[in-house]
C-alpha cells in the first residue's frame, strides 16, 4: 500500500509583505518530513520569494529566502516557476536562486531544480498532483 | 508643502499604486514601501505608468525593502529616488498631508 501523495504548493505571494510566503516554506518542510512527494510551483508574485540576494538586515523581519536552497536536503525533487509570471515583472531566471538536490541513496545529483516553464506546462502539472495547497 | 502619497501593496496583486497615480495631484509626492517597491522595478507590465508618473509628481521608494527583497538599486526606474527611513521621515515632515493607499 502506498501512502505516498503528490503535493503540490502554489505559491502567489510575495515575501515579508504577508506571511503567506513563509507559512508554505513551513508547510513544505512538514510535508517533506512525512516522506511525501513534494514539489513546489510559484506563481505570480510568488516569484518574488526566490528572487537572489535577500537581506532582511534593515527591516527587522527574519530573512527566510536561504531555506529555499535547503530543500533539495528535504527531498523536494522539483520547483516551478512560471514563465509568464517572471517576463511580467522583470525578471530572469538568472535572478533566481539555484537550488541544488541529491539522492543519498543512488548519489544521482542535479545541479538546479528550479525549472522555469510554461502556461501549458503549469497546467499539466496541477492536474498530475493529488492535493494542490495554496498560498 | 505638499500632499505625500504611500503605497504598501504590490502593483502586481492591487490596484492600490494605480489608483494612487490616476487620483494624485502634479507635484505631489509618492513613496512605495513593503510590497509597492516592486512598483519600482525596470521592464515591469507596470513599469511605463510609474516612468510617466515621475514625470509631474516625485515618486521615491524605501531602500531597505528593497535590499529585503534581493532589489538592487540599478533594477530601480531612472527618476524613482530611493530614501532610507530618515527620507521617510524628512518626506512626512516636507508633507502637509499623508494619505495612505492601503
Amino acid at each position: 500500500m502506498s501512502d505516498t501523495k503528490k503535493f503540490m504548493f502554489l505559491n502567489r505571494r510575495a515575501p515579508y509583505g504577508t506571511i503567506h510566503a513563509w507559512e508554505s516554506l513551513e508547510v513544505v518542510l512538514i510535508a517533506a518530513a512525512f516522506e511525501q512527494e513534494v514539489s513546489l510551483m510559484f506563481v505570480d508574485d510568488g516569484v518574488f520569494e526566490l528572487v537572489k540576494g535577500q537581506d532582511t538586515s534593515e527591516i527587522g523581519m527574519k530573512n527566510f529566502s536561504p531555506t529555499y536552497r535547503t530543500l533539495g536536503d528535504y527531498e523536494v525533487r522539483h520547483m516551478y516557476v512560471d514563465k509568464a509570471s517572471l517576463e511580467a515583472r522583470g525578471l530572469t531566471a538568472e535572478d533566481l536562486v539555484e537550488v541544488e538536490w541529491e539522492d543519498w541513496e543512488t548519489e544521482e545529483t542535479v545541479d538546479n531544480i528550479v525549472e522555469v516553464v510554461d502556461s501549458d506546462k503549469v497546467v499539466e502539472l496541477m492536474e498530475e498532483s493529488d492535493v494542490v495547497f495554496s498560498f | 508643502m505638499s500632499e505625500l502619497h504611500t503605497v504598501n501593496k504590490s502593483p502586481f496583486e492591487k490596484n492600490s499604486l494605480e489608483t494612487c497615480l490616476r487620483l494624485s495631484k502634479a507635484g505631489s509626492s509618492i513613496l512605495l514601501y513593503e510590497d509597492a517597491v516592486y512598483g519600482a522595478l525596470k521592464n515591469t507590465v507596470i513599469t511605463d505608468l510609474v516612468s510617466s508618473a515621475a514625470g509631474d509628481r516625485k515618486v521615491y521608494v524605501l531602500e531597505p525593502d528593497l535590499k529585503a527583497r534581493g532589489l538592487s538599486a540599478d533594477r530601480v526606474i531612472e527618476g524613482v529616488e530611493m530614501v532610507d527611513y530618515a527620507g521617510f521621515v524628512d518626506l512626512v515632515d516636507a508633507s502637509n498631508k499623508v494619505q495612505a493607499w492601503v
